[in-house]
């Protein structure tokens, strides 16, 4: 048998399962997206009283002011549910990108500083500034946000090699714990801040309105669209850096637009809700069980699957405490561990 | 590839032999140069621990020289210098250096097994059971003082056995039982956030002071339990850290080069373990200090292997230095687990930043 027949021998049957796998994945996708949206209805339809499918339906399409439901509706579940499934997408999407980029399962958005650097502005402002309102919060947390995941960049990426994966964990964790300190010492001294900051620090999408809606829709639609093209960038990261380089990518612009990519996720959504941590985290494994280490499809997946977990998480907080409400975050703790848990027993673990 | 250098390549004629042991001349150099190194750092990390131990002993309200110092300590001072040195200050600096040595050698062994700087006890889960038992502990229970510190311990042990039983599966691969951790630690961390909004905002203060570590509460009492388990697990670590340098390999290739893999990642979760919930129970879950001492000491011994005694002693220096800096230098006084981090997280940076200048990136 002769050498080059070889590829053909082997090309035949694996062309077929390539295409199934990437169709089935498809359908996965759309079923995914199409929970997403029933969630959307749910999450619309309960609350602290429950209104039927066919008001939710009139509040969205004939809009009726004088009616009490469709005004519950329209003014008090319709921000939080976008705020939900854009605060989903972006997180999970940028747990996903942070994962690609220091090639490391244990990295979530939160360390580039984004949650460190949010928190210790918040309290900055509440202490210093005397803001109370969670629409003033927002500014507050997103410069901090920014400021925060600069330093973090800037610091690992000093030096010959750039931001390689170790040292951007490192400096990220370190600079994180640095922020971290000053926030708890000024908590510590200050009661009065520790009260007001306590209920931002757990991330909630109650009390969020349209307008924290509006201002923050452009950044995470900007960065979700950002990620989606990202793909390709972080399969070839994943490799190596030699081997990226080899293969003729630019390893420090593909790791800069990755960056900039997560602080605009992570950023605004922590500026519109708070510290969310665990959807960043867990999300990218789970896609990576469902599709495969392939990035171009654990993004998308990330990006429908962290609003499934969101959105279910707030309606059953809103379940569960009637008539008052348990935060999201907790409930995204509560709710997805033990999936999460369940899953990683289950399933053969995608290495990074 | 010092074996590549030293080792068996056919020599053949005189020149190659002057080229071979030219090239041993420089590989011998440069490993006396980094074994050195490894014996003249912890030696000037111990002579760094004797001078702060001086410090905390001497400097406060009440200054006591270090003659008076030495005296009360050989029994012969006076009743004043005896109350501050035997009542105060000892407790307080010995747990410091004892704190800080268990959770840097804890932080240390798990970095090591799992690969991955990321992977300190405060992310896997372990100080998560016990912030949430001791949480419970005071927020709901109202308790305070050595029943807290029980409570932690316990809340530990719980947490890490129920991590790795959820991990279990035909053994417990690295990766699964950081990934349950990381679920494990989610779910803890909920339940802190929930009874700290729910709490009265005193109560969730007094629980916020725990959460961050402090040595405010250091006693003679609490000294002996916590010595006695050191004497135990310390040196229990050093012995087990020997098949940390195989595990590191891989568990394929660790296997292959006969560690038996399932048995010492056990035996280390155990230790790691252990020490971690002796640290916390004395002095709450003082943040940063498992994370940063592996590096720092790494970066330090610019070895490549696993310096746990340099870890150890990193972790000391890194807890008694926050507690000197914020029990005097500061001008309010504030809990050390606040300081550690402050401390501990420039130096990181100013050594992560300085290796890549010479060419030792991370």
């Amino acid at each position: 048998m002769s050498v080059t027949e070889l590829p053909r021998l082997r090309a035949a049957p694996v062309e077929p399962v390539i295409r199934q796998r990437a169709s089935s994945r498809t359908l996965g996708l759309l079923g995914c997206a199409l929970a997403v949206a029933v969630l959307c209805f749910l999450n619309l339809a309960i609350g602290a009283r429950v209104t039927p499918l066919g008001a939710v339906w009139d509040a969205i399409f004939h809009y009726d002011q004088a009616d009490t439901d469709h005004l519950v509706i329209r003014e008090l579940r319709l921000p939080r549910t976008i705020l939900g499934v854009l605060v989903g997408a972006a997180l999970g999407m940028a747990g996903a990108v942070m994962q690609g980029v220091t090639r490391n399962p244990l990295a979530d958005p939160g360390i580039l500083g984004v949650n460190a650097g949010a928190s210790l502005l918040v309290v900055i402002g509440i202490s210093a500034f005397g803001v109370t309102s969670i629409l003033g919060y927002v500014w507050f947390a997103f410069a901090g946000a920014a400021v925060a995941s600069v330093v973090v960049y800037s610091v690992a990426a000093l030096g010959r090699e750039g931001a390689t994966p170790v040292k951007l964990a490192l400096a990220g964790a370190a600079l994180s714990a640095a922020f971290g300190a000053v926030t708890s010492a000024m908590l510590l001294l200050d009661q009065a801040t520790f009260d007001q900051f306590r209920f931002w620090a757990v991330g909630s999408l109650s009390g969020r309105d349209m307008s924290i809606v509006v201002q923050i829709a452009p950044f995470l639609i900007a960065g979700c669209l950002l990620a989606l093209c990202l793909g390709r960038v972080l399969n070839t990261l994943s490799l190596g850096e030699d081997v990226a380089r080899g293969l003729g990518a630019n390893v420090v612009l593909s790791r800069g637009v990755s960056a900039g990519a997560v602080v605009l996720l992570c950023g605004a959504a922590t500026a519109a809700c708070g510290p969310i941590g665990f959807v960043g985290l867990t999300i990218p494994h789970v896609a990576r069980m469902i599709a495969g280490p392939d990035y171009r499809w654990v993004l998308p997946y990330s990006m429908v699957l962290a609003p499934i977990l969101l959105l279910a998480a707030d309606i059953i907080g809103r379940v569960v405490a009637r008539p008052g409400e348990l935060q999201v975050a907790i409930v995204t703790a509560f709710l997805g561990a033990p999936v999460f848990i369940a899953l990683v027993r289950r399933k053969k673990l995608a290495e990074l | 590839m010092t074996a590549v250098l030293t080792g068996r390549r056919p020599t053949r004629g005189a020149v190659r032999v002057e080229a071979d042991t030219a090239g041993v001349e420089v590989v011998r150099r440069v490993r006396h140069r980094l074994r050195r190194r490894t014996v003249v750092v912890p030696l000037a990390l111990l002579m760094f621990l004797l001078v702060m131990f001086c410090l905390a002993l001497t400097v406060g309200d009440f200054p006591v020289s270090v003659q008076q110092v030495w005296l009360s300590l050989t029994g012969r001072g006076t009743r004043a210098t005896d109350f501050i040195v035997h009542e105060l200050r000892l407790p307080r600096a010995v747990i410091a250096l004892a704190v800080g040595a268990c959770f840097g050698l804890s932080g240390a062994i798990f970095q090591s097994m799992m690969r991955n700087p990321l992977a300190s006890p405060d992310i896997i889960g372990i100080t998560s059971g016990a912030s949430a038992a001791a949480v419970i502990a005071i927020l709901m229970l109202g308790l305070s003082g050595f029943a807290i510190s029980a409570f932690a311990f316990a809340g530990a042990l719980i947490t890490a056995l129920a991590i790795y039983l959820l991990a279990w599966k035909q053994g417990v691969a690295g990766y699964r039982l950081v990934l349950v951790g990381i679920g494990i630690a989610a779910m803890l961390g909920a339940i802190i956030d929930y009874l700290l909004t729910r709490a009265q905002i005193w109560d969730a203060q007094v629980a916020l002071l725990w959460l961050t570590g402090s040595l405010n509460g250091a006693s003679a009492a609490e000294l002996r339990p916590l010595l006695l388990l050191m004497v135990i697990v310390v040196p229990l670590a050093l012995w087990a850290g020997g098949a940390l340098g195989g595990l590191q390999l891989g568990d394929d290739a660790a296997t292959s080069i006969g560690v038996r893999v399932e048995r010492s990642r056990l035996l280390l979760i155990l230790i790691g373990v252990a020490l971690a919930s002796i640290a916390t129970a004395a002095a709450g879950p003082v943040g940063f200090v498992a994370f940063v001492s592996g590096p720092i000491a790494r970066r330090l011994t610019h070895g490549t292997g696993i310096a746990l005694v340099p870890a150890a002693l990193v972790g000391a220096a890194v807890v008694i230095t926050a507690d000197f800096v914020g029990q005097h230098l500061l001008p309010v006084q504030l809990p050390v687990g606040i300081l550690t981090a402050a401390v501990g997280a420039p130096f990181l940076l100013y050594l992560l930043v300085r290796s890549n200048r010479i060419g030792h990136g991370g």
